[in-house]
């Protein structure tokens, strides 16, 4: 089995949802984690992120308020237990998001042993 | 209904309502802010938690977190509601004056002040209620669109019109004001017509116009929970919508199809809404104002209580239409008591009573001013008159399921001459 971060990302406009679509889309999203947690898929189900927070960058490590992305905004991460990068997107594929406009970055974990 | 259904959007006006408290009411589109930033967390971390056991108290921690998050940016804290402004500097503790503020029976009377404040009468009537529908129920601007088939873009410069006059004052409406009855005569109108924008608008297509009742119904729950606004009239007028809402279930059928009160199977009214109608009836009966809601609710009552149309004491219903006419006149009631009048003495005399409807021209863009005339032409085998008078509300029908209705209608006027004839038509019996 091999290890993979899932990385949610959003453009970083979206229109607010409103509350019945975001209530909505909640038993959409439990029903996925469950399923994945069931199948032996779902390694840590990750942390939802702030949008906003603070970057630092430079030899000066300067803090300045961010990320102010030009794009996609990162909104939480997943990691997820696959045989290759194929199952791992079929997994991402699942996302209850994808029709509006969320993008699962699927990125292969470098193993300790090689 | 499932203490869960249709959460977010009840505990986005309930959070809007302590906030705007909080922030003071010039601050209304910070306090949506905060709400809708609470809802969104809620999403992010239950998706990933699970549902908290009690949702609704986690949303409002989350949003009374925030807002204490904002009071301690000194230029938010200026700019507060005066008398929270005040709380919190006579009162160092400050994060006891906010939970306070944000406790459940605080929050319930916010609500209700927000409804009030809502039902500004310097706003057109159309505005208070898509704001009610906008800010109290957490309907956005599309779906109230969607319910009121309307375009967006309307709707959507109705609510920033009344949000603008809203906002002017600092504070929300006080239940104490010395214009309070003034004002509460004014939220039962607007939840009459948002009622009645979701009964007569109720179709299969459109779930949401069911919505509709089910939040003025709650609103007027609300109403009827607080000292100040349980008044006769508010009992009246809950017991009316629960009698109405009622039918709806025979009302519209699974296939969409609209079928008139006459028509109804009275076996599909909700027996649960219908009870409940009857109790708020008995506790609207105080005071000495009789208010147009008691007379409604007194009909919508005796067509409860009756097994179907034939067995109907029409002449009670002619006799609560006539007080009606009197404290409440329009032609739209005179039409309904005209048609009470047709079941009590014959289509003839409802006919001769619609023809004697004062500015009847009023009625001429009414789809069922048109339909009445059909139906009673219908009864008396006039079919040519009859599908005439149907065309003519074909073209002013305001949704798919009236003109389905009338297209049947049309249809019966064509294909059933020989049962008419014969006097064996069922609409010769309705």
């Amino acid at each position: 089995m091999a290890q993979f971060m899932f990385v949610f990302r959003l453009p970083h406009d979206q229109p607010p949802r409103s509350p019945a679509q975001l209530q909505e889309s909640l038993p959409k999203w439990q029903a996925w984690f469950k399923e994945l947690a069931e199948q032996g898929h779902l390694k840590d189900p990750g942390n939802p992120l702030e949008r906003g927070g603070k970057v630092v960058r430079g030899s000066s490590k300067q803090v300045t308020d961010g990320p102010y992305v030009e794009k996609d905004l990162v909104m939480g991460y997943m990691l997820v237990e696959a045989r290759d990068l194929e199952e791992a997107c079929e997994i991402a594929s699942g996302c209850p998001r994808l029709a509006t406009q969320m993008v699962v970055e699927v990125r292969p974990i470098i193993p300790f042993n090689p | 209904m499932d203490a869960f259904d249709h959460l977010f959007r009840h505990e986005s006006g309930r959070m809007v309502a302590a906030l705007t408290r909080f922030f003071g009411a010039h601050n209304l589109a910070l306090a949506e802010d905060v709400a809708q930033d609470a809802l969104c967390r809620a999403l992010e971390v239950w998706k990933i938690q699970g549902t908290p056991d009690n949702p609704g108290a986690w949303l409002m921690a989350t949003a009374k977190h925030r807002a204490l998050d904002l009071l301690r940016h000194a230029k938010t804290a200026q700019d507060l509601a005066p008398e929270i402004a005040r709380a919190i500097q006579d009162d160092h503790d400050a994060a006891s004056t906010v939970d306070e503020l944000f406790g459940a029976a605080a929050i319930q009377d916010d609500q209700l002040r927000l409804m009030f404040s809502c039902c500004n009468p310097r706003l057109a009537e159309e505005v208070r209620v898509a704001l009610v529908l906008n800010i109290l129920c957490g309907f956005s601007i599309a779906e109230i669109a969607a319910a009121f088939l309307s375009r967006e873009e309307a709707i959507k410069k109705r609510i920033l019109r009344g949000k603008k006059v809203l906002a002017g004052s600092r504070r929300l409406f006080e239940l104490t004001h010395r214009d309070f009855s003034e004002r509460l005569s004014s939220v039962h109108r607007a939840l009459y017509l948002l009622f009645n924008e979701g009964y007569h608008g109720a179709s299969a297509e459109f779930a949401v116009q069911k919505e509709l009742c089910d939040e003025a119904i709650r609103l007027g729950a609300l109403l009827c929970e607080n000292e100040s606004t349980a008044v006769p009239a508010t009992h009246a007028l809950l017991a009316l919508m629960c009698l109405h809402a009622a039918r709806l279930p025979a009302r519209i059928d699974s296939a969409g199809d609209f079928t008139m009160l006459l028509d109804q199977d009275r076996s599909r009214w909700d027996a649960r809404l219908v009870a409940e109608g009857q109790r708020l009836m008995d506790l609207s009966a105080k005071g000495k104002t009789l208010s147009p809601y008691h007379v409604e609710a007194a009909i919508a009552s005796v067509h409860a209580a009756a097994p179907n149309s034939s067995e109907t004491p029409w002449e009670t219903v002619v006799t609560l239409y006539d007080t009606l006419m009197q404290i409440s006149p329009s032609p739209v009631v005179a039409l309904n008591r005209a048609l009470a009048i047709a079941q009590r003495d014959g289509p003839h005399r409802g006919l001769a009573e619609i023809e004697h409807i004062a500015d009847h021209d009023r009625l001429r863009e009414y789809p069922f001013y048109s339909a009445a005339l059909g139906e009673l032409h219908l009864r008396l085998g006039d079919l040519d008159v009859a599908r005439d008078h149907f065309a003519d509300a074909m073209r002013l029908a305001r949704n798919a399921t009236e003109r389905r209705l009338l297209q049947r209608r049309i249809a019966e006027c064509g294909n059933n001459r020989f049962a008419v004839i014969n006097g064996t038509s069922t609409r010769l019996r309705a």
